[in-house]
């Protein structure tokens, strides 16, 4: 019999580590230094730091504005994954019946994914300009009556369909997926039976879809939570009047414009709770209904 | 012939090699963008062309804001540049941290001589210790102003541009009537509408003659002239005379001056080259920030940025720095960016010999200088010396969110400044229990 020449638990750890050192240094590391950093107060430039207990945490929760920032983030997040999965469920389903120039649109849809974030405000600050993007048609009709420098709620909804747009693509990849591993003769055996493509799609389909929508849907939350930044950075900047102000983009202009390092620190904390907790409920009780097969 | 020939090319390139190894570089990481940017990556050029002692690495930063930000984490790893371009609201916490070398004390021990005297006071005092000592090293100065469309002017039978409020706000009422519908493009901007407008009225922004003399200052702007002016600016909206112009609402001020949209818009005397280069299709002129009637104008101080010496760098690099402010502060150099931006001269010999050659007589230059006139209306006082806050991003942030909400119509405007004193004094508060113990220098 021949032996191993080698010795497997090194070459295990040698194909391990880099990928451990990675995760330590940019999630680790970081991690711990931000939740050290949150109890106490940090100068930027070095120089040393002032242990402050659970006063930046006080700070931040006694601060109407951030209950403002974590319901405006909690809607946006709801919001846009709703919108997208929507979407995406809808165009897979169209692009799965295998319409004309089905292929085309697979590749077409699946393109919004490769843009950055930033780029997706800004091709959208077009869309929603006032003056001058394809919204001030409204205006033309009903002068004033776009204007995301006064209106909080159009603000939030442009934001929304920014972040829904940019989402879609990822979810449409996965749906169309899905949909395609559902076997044929089941689809065609219950066409022979009478369904209709309606029925079909929530008798069958939906229920075989399960699994693909819920881990969908905490991708999307999250994601939500944790990326929308570029998007409120070109689009709206947090305004007007803060209504745009989600969690994530305080967190970049308190620590990084503003400098406060161990506010943004106790925020960052905050939020990564904040998501360990939707995602624990999503698997606590939305999982209870998703039938993997 | 050919064996000659490279060998005096081995021999040329040889010596080019060791003048370039030789050479003391250094970093430099510069905030401004766009054209300006280029201005800037031009006077590295320039610099290293006219010595081989040194070279100047120049790196654009994409904004003053993020070359703050890099220079910190750089800074945190020891891998940051010797020179750094930083705006005014960013340089709080560099001052506390000490990791500087004040540009008088790095010129001292370089052995370069500056004429200190011989910059304006109300730009000297602005980047100086409490002893006069220089931090840093102005270079890019400017200061607000109004630019006002001289056709809509003289359409309303206007023949000056007045410099009070109440003369600017009959200015307006006249520019209605005469069938202008939007006389002022109105974007809400800390600078020009709290801080500037507080030291040309000699009003203070916070105590502690705004935060000089200590850590523990309280915001002000909320008891001062600054909120019968916003209160004044927010009518205007309502009635119509002016239009809220920002990004948000898909045009900003100056688009909507330009354009012709409205007659007045006001912004830093760095606008008056972009404006000339977007060439409106009207005679258009500027004037200085007005006050109001009954009050005694002081100066307006400088705004832009001015570069900074950090600490942690070799006696050689220090050297190349030195030399590079030195070639930066010249008339031929302050003369170049001033042909190639909208700044204004930082010493009264430079500003003196160019008013000599006729240099402001010349379009476009005609009447930018108009701008040293607000800046050296009196000798800086306790007040118009400029603002030492912490957090000083921040705040400005809280007013804008504040007065945007009043202007929508969430809260009065004496609400919305209350409350952004409020906040604006807990992150004084924290700005202070950072720095405990510390002062400004």
């Amino acid at each position: 019999m021949r032996r191993a020449c080698f010795k497997f638990s090194w070459v295990a750890a040698a194909l391990l580590v880099p990928q451990l050192l990675i995760i330590f240094v940019f999630f680790y590391w970081p991690s711990a230094q931000a939740l050290y950093w949150a109890f106490t107060l940090e100068q930027p430039w070095g120089g040393g730091n002032t242990w402050v207990g659970l006063d930046n945490f006080r700070a931040i929760l006694t601060d109407p504005y951030y209950w403002g920032s974590v319901r405006v983030s909690v809607i946006y997040a709801l919001a846009t994954t709703a919108l997208a999965m929507g979407m995406a469920l809808t165009l897979a389903v169209f692009v799965d019946r295998q319409l004309a120039g089905y292929r085309t649109w697979r590749v077409a849809i699946i393109w919004p994914y490769a843009v950055a974030a930033p780029a997706v405000g800004l091709a959208f600050q077009f869309v929603f300009n006032p003056g001058a993007g394809i919204f001030s048609f409204i205006n033309a009709v009903a002068p004033g009556w776009w204007d995301l420098s006064r209106n909080a709620w159009q603000a939030v909804v442009a934001i929304i369909v920014a972040g829904a747009w940019k989402q879609v693509a990822y979810s449409f990849v996965f749906f169309l997926a899905a949909l395609q591993s559902i076997p044929r003769s089941l689809i065609e055996a219950a066409a022979m039976d009478g369904a209709r493509p309606l029925r079909r799609m929530f008798d069958l389909q939906m229920p075989l879809l399960t699994p693909t929508v819920f881990f969908l849907l905490v991708i999307n939350i999250t994601d939500s939570f944790t990326d929308s930044f570029g998007i409120v950075d070109t689009l709206t900047g947090g305004g007007p009047y803060r209504a745009t102000d989600l969690m994530v983009y305080r967190i970049y202009s308190e620590g990084f414009k503003g400098m406060n390092y161990s506010g943004a620190a106790a925020q960052s904390v905050i939020l990564m709770l904040l998501v360990m907790a939707l995602t624990f409920v999503q698997f606590r009780y939305v999982e209870r209904r998703v039938h993997y097969t | 012939m050919t064996v000659k020939l490279a060998t005096t090319a081995m021999a040329l390139l040889l010596t080019v090699g060791a003048a370039s190894a030789e050479k003391i570089s250094f970093e430099y990481w510069y905030g401004l963008t766009g054209d300006l940017g280029k201005v800037v990556a031009e006077t590295c050029t320039r610099f290293n062309a006219s010595q081989d002692l040194y070279e100047a690495v120049c790196v654009g930063q994409d904004g003053y804001e993020k070359a703050v930000q890099n220079a910190i984490a750089a800074f945190r790893a020891q891998k940051h540049p010797t020179l750094l371009q930083s705006f005014d609201a960013g340089t709080a916490d560099l001052m506390l941290s000490g990791e500087f070398y004040p540009v008088t004390k790095l010129m001292a021990d370089t052995g370069v001589t500056i004429d200190w005297a011989d910059y304006f006071p109300g730009i000297a005092n602005y980047y100086s210790s409490k002893s006069g000592e220089f931090f840093s090293m102005p270079w890019n100065s400017s200061t607000p102003v109004y630019y006002f469309n001289k056709d809509h002017f003289a359409k309303a039978g206007l023949t000056e541009a007045p410099i009070t409020w109440e003369g600017l706000e009959a200015a307006f009422a006249a520019l209605k009537a005469s069938g202008q519908a939007c006389a002022l493009a109105y974007a809400p901007s800390s600078w020009i509408d709290l801080e500037q407008f507080s030291m040309v009225h000699n009003v203070p922004v916070a105590s502690n003659n705004n935060g000089y003399d200590g850590l523990d200052s309280e915001l002000l702007f909320n008891t001062t002239l600054h909120v019968k002016h916003m209160e004044n600016i927010q009518r205007w909206i309502t009635e119509g005379t002016a239009l809220l112009r920002t990004q948000g609402t898909g045009k900003t001020a100056r688009d909507s001056f330009v354009e012709g949209e409205c007659s007045v818009f006001f912004s830093s005397i760095a606008d008056h080259n972009t404006i000339h280069k977007l060439t409106p299709a009207f005679g258009w002129d500027v004037q200085i920030i007005p006050t109001y009637e009954g009050t005694e104008r002081t100066n307006s101080v400088v705004g832009g940025a001015s570069l900074w010496v950090l600490s942690g760098k070799t006696d050689d690099e220090y050297k190349a720095a030195a030399a590079y402010l030195a070639f930066l502060a010249s008339k031929p150099e302050q003369q170049f960016l001033l042909e190639n931006s909208g700044y204004i001269p930082v010493t009264k010999s430079t500003y003196d010999a160019l008013l000599a050659e006729g240099f402001y007589a010349k379009e476009p230059f005609i009447n930018r200088d108009i701008a040293m006139k607000s800046l050296t209306w009196t000798e800086p006082t306790e007040l118009t010396r400029g603002i030492r806050l912490g957090s000083f991003i921040q705040i400005r942030a809280e007013w804008v969110a504040e007065v945007e909400a009043a202007l929508a119509g969430q809260k009065t405007m004496q609400e919305a400044l209350d409350t952004a004193v409020a906040r604006g004094n807990d992150q004084l508060k924290r700005f202070a229990q950072t720095y405990q113990g510390k002062s400004f220098p």
